[in-house]
């Protein structure tokens, strides 16, 4: 009986020690959030009077970066999904093409191909952005969302080929043989077939290749030039960049705009997210 | 392929047709689709000697100046744009290598051809032909986009920063005002014998390691810490916790780091103004932006909150599908916890997740985008043409955009590019795909 008390206070105290390292975790993780949301309702626009709980709270930069012309806000926002909806649609084609032909076909060059591409998604296109920059310089392609989805699609290639080829040489080859049997052809035998089935992977690709143009920084910081081209991270980021202090509050409500929806997709999709990321590392 | 299956095996070493020469047929296609001709498919053969004909003209007055102009890069300054002439330069070079290989493709194919006619194989007609050409070519039609696109966007802007690393465009020698020359190695030579580029490099370099390995290993010590912690069976509210924890992965990064950047500012950032002054009693807090130490002590901190989750996320879903047999027989043996952690979780965990732990350090190798945004690679030291928390990929961006050392940043680039390159072969070696790959 002794014994058993003494265990359950120590187990109580181990509890309360756990709860203890989740609470402190929490308030990390949640004070720069709940910091920035509280400095976005700030009437004043510096970062120097404004405080986390306002005494006064004000949705006027929530206004301001709808309403107000000199807002680019919502071109951003509409940059942004464009470059991402594009960039998401056209990389999950081409990538299913690729890896489709690498992964049923037997066709001279093949090896030198995977070989090819397992080389280059080693290096990230920001290696080449001297090159980038002055190419793009030079035919005059800089400041184009065009080029800019461009790059992102071209990037997306090799890594995700890989990806679902892995995927496709899951799919058992009865299946598509059966049906070339019966007479499909190429084309029949891949989106009736193969693409059907590879869906969980090539939704996962489509998610990620959302996301990285969505959430992406640096290429738009070198390619484009002109506010009403830039995207949100580029946007918001020249918000602070500018003066630092002076419309801290401004960046903080357009960064909340952006930070809910993302967030509440991600949590909705996480662990389809994680599954994808485990299944390329082992497959891949 | 189907033909050949047609036949009865034995014909097969008989020669059926021994006037028909394989060596004649490649002979004859040294001009391209002759050789076709002779094996009398005349579709084809007509249809590769146009193709050739085509590129033939093309070589003689385009290819072939613009190759001439990669050696040269122009003659006359203020009108010949160097960077002009290396692209054409270098696209045509692309081409001409692509032609080659089609040429030998060519040659081989007739020589095939007629080694099957030779064992009596019938030519197909114009149709079937027509047939078993889209049938091999289905696959190329298939890569073609993604090749494309990888070729122009990837590999070609690779091919092109390789060349400026080996030119001398900087900002004082910049087409078109100026004409670029070949320098050979001495970008390179500079950075290492230089005073001012190596001591950049060296302590740029450093402290690149240094960011990788603390700031990666932090992130999966405390992601490790708290699966485990999370994963205890007495804990209540456990999808509420994950959740959390999982916070900082889902909100955009750019935006969490704009958003620390402003915390940590030196005079009016809360973590100084709110907390540090008040609640610890310090005089003037510290200089988190300015000084580069406690720049890097930021920025290792920003990255560990940044990249746990993700971690915390794969460890979990790995905990989970540990078999509790496993304890319950240490359990039996008598294990105390740190023996079960060493022998049975940590293995199982590491086992599991260990490729995509190692890609967590190649991605902070490269993360650009904390450095950048935090604090654009500052504070400036003195001495060095790079800030004191830049790593290499965000000194290459300083030395593009803001000094416009071109050459320079396409050398340390390359430098770049080959540290990577030889992490991620011995990286690749050891996955499961390679090595499949080699038995297909």
């Amino acid at each position: 009986m002794k014994k058993g008390m003494k265990k359950s206070t120590k187990n109580t105290l181990e509890l309360i020690i756990m709860y203890a390292i989740i609470a402190v975790m929490f308030v990390v993780i949640f004070y720069p959030l709940v910091w920035a949301f509280g400095l976005s309702l700030n009437p004043t626009s510096s970062m120097f009077g404004a405080s986390m709980i306002p005494s006064e709270p004000t949705l006027e930069h929530y206004r301001w970066l709808f309403f107000d012309e000199r807002s680019n806000y919502l071109l951003w926002y509409r940059n942004s999904i464009v470059v991402a909806l594009a960039t998401s649609f056209f990389a999950t084609l081409i990538v299913s093409l690729t890896a489709y032909a690498f992964s049923r076909y037997r066709f001279r060059g093949r090896k030198n191909g995977l070989y090819a591409m397992l080389l280059l998604q080693m290096f990230p296109v920001l290696m080449a952005m001297v090159a980038l920059y002055i190419l793009l310089n030079t035919v005059g392609l800089l400041d184009s969302l065009v080029g800019l989805t461009l790059i992102y699609i071209g990037g997306a290639v090799p890594m995700n080929a890989f990806l679902v080829k892995g995927y496709f040489d899951t799919i058992p080859r009865e299946l598509d043989e059966s049906a070339r049997i019966d007479g499909a052809g190429h084309f029949r035998v891949l989106f009736q077939i193969m693409l059907p089935l590879a869906k969980p992977i090539l939704s996962i690709v489509a998610l990620f290749n959302f996301m990285t143009p969505f959430m992406d920084f640096i290429l738009p910081r070198i390619i484009l030039r002109s506010p009403e081209n830039f995207t949100l991270a580029l946007g918001l980021f020249n918000f602070v960049n500018d003066q630092f202090a002076n419309n801290f509050t401004r960046f903080a409500a357009g960064a909340i705009l952006i930070a809910v929806p993302i967030a509440t997709v991600f949590l909705l999709l996480q662990r389809y997210l994680i599954g994808g990321l485990t299944a390329g590392a082992t497959k891949g | 392929m189907a033909t050949n299956e047609k036949q009865p095996k034995e014909v097969k070493q008989q020669l059926v047709n021994p006037d028909h020469k394989p060596r004649v047929a490649a002979l004859l296609s040294i001009i391209p689709g002759i050789g076709q001709m002779y094996n009398k498919r005349f579709g084809k053969g007509t249809a590769l000697f146009i193709l050739f004909a085509a590129f033939a003209v093309v070589l003689v007055s385009s290819l072939g100046p613009a190759i001439g102009g990669l050696i040269t890069l122009g003659e006359v300054p203020g009108q010949d744009d160097s960077r002009v002439f290396l692209s054409e330069g270098l696209l045509s070079a692309t081409v001409v290598a692509f032609f080659i290989g089609f040429y030998v493709l060519n040659i081989l194919d007739a020589h095939k051809d007629a080694k099957r006619i030779q064992l009596g194989w019938e030519v197909p007609n114009l149709r079937e032909g027509f047939r078993n050409a889209w049938d091999t070519t289905f696959p190329y039609v298939l890569i073609s986009p993604g090749m494309f696109l990888l070729i122009f966007v990837v590999a070609f802007p690779l091919m092109f920063m390789l060349a400026l690393a080996f030119t001398n465009y900087n900002l004082y020698n910049a087409p078109p005002r100026a004409i670029l020359d070949w320098v050979g190695f001495q970008n390179f030579t500079n950075l290492f014998t230089i005073a001012e580029w190596r001591n950049t490099l060296i302590s740029v370099f450093s402290w690149t390691l240094i960011w990788t390995f603390v700031a990666t290993t932090l992130q999966i010590i405390l992601a490790l810490f708290l699966a485990i912690l999370v994963n205890d069976p007495r804990l209540k509210f456990k999808k509420l916790i994950r959740t959390v924890f999982i916070l900082p992965w889902a909100v955009p990064a750019f935006v969490t780091i704009l958003i620390f950047s402003a915390l940590f500012n030196d005079n009016f950032g809360a973590i100084n103004r709110d907390i540090l002054i008040p609640l610890f009693g310090m005089s003037d807090g510290i200089p988190w932006l300015s000084d580069p130490f406690w720049t890097r002590t930021a920025l290792i901190m920003i990255q560990t909150w940044l990249g746990f989750p993700f971690v915390f996320a794969l460890f979990t879903g790995v905990l989970q599908s540990i078999s509790s047999d496993w304890y319950e027989a240490a359990d039996i043996d008598g294990a105390n916890r740190w023996q079960k952690f060493k022998f049975i979780t940590f293995p199982h965990v590491m086992f599991a997740t260990a490729p995509l732990l190692i890609m967590q350090y190649s991605f902070n190798f490269n993360n650009f985008n904390i450095i950048y945004l935090f604090n654009e690679g500052g504070p400036a030291v003195r001495g060095q043409t790079a800030g004191g928390t830049d790593i290499l990929i965000s000194w290459v961006y300083g030395l593009t955009f803001d000094n416009q050392q071109f050459n320079m940043a396409a050398a340390i680039s390359i430098i770049l590019g080959l540290l990577v390159a030889t992490f991620a072969f011995f990286q690749f070696r050891r996955t499961r795909s390679f090595k499949e790959e080699g038995s297909i």
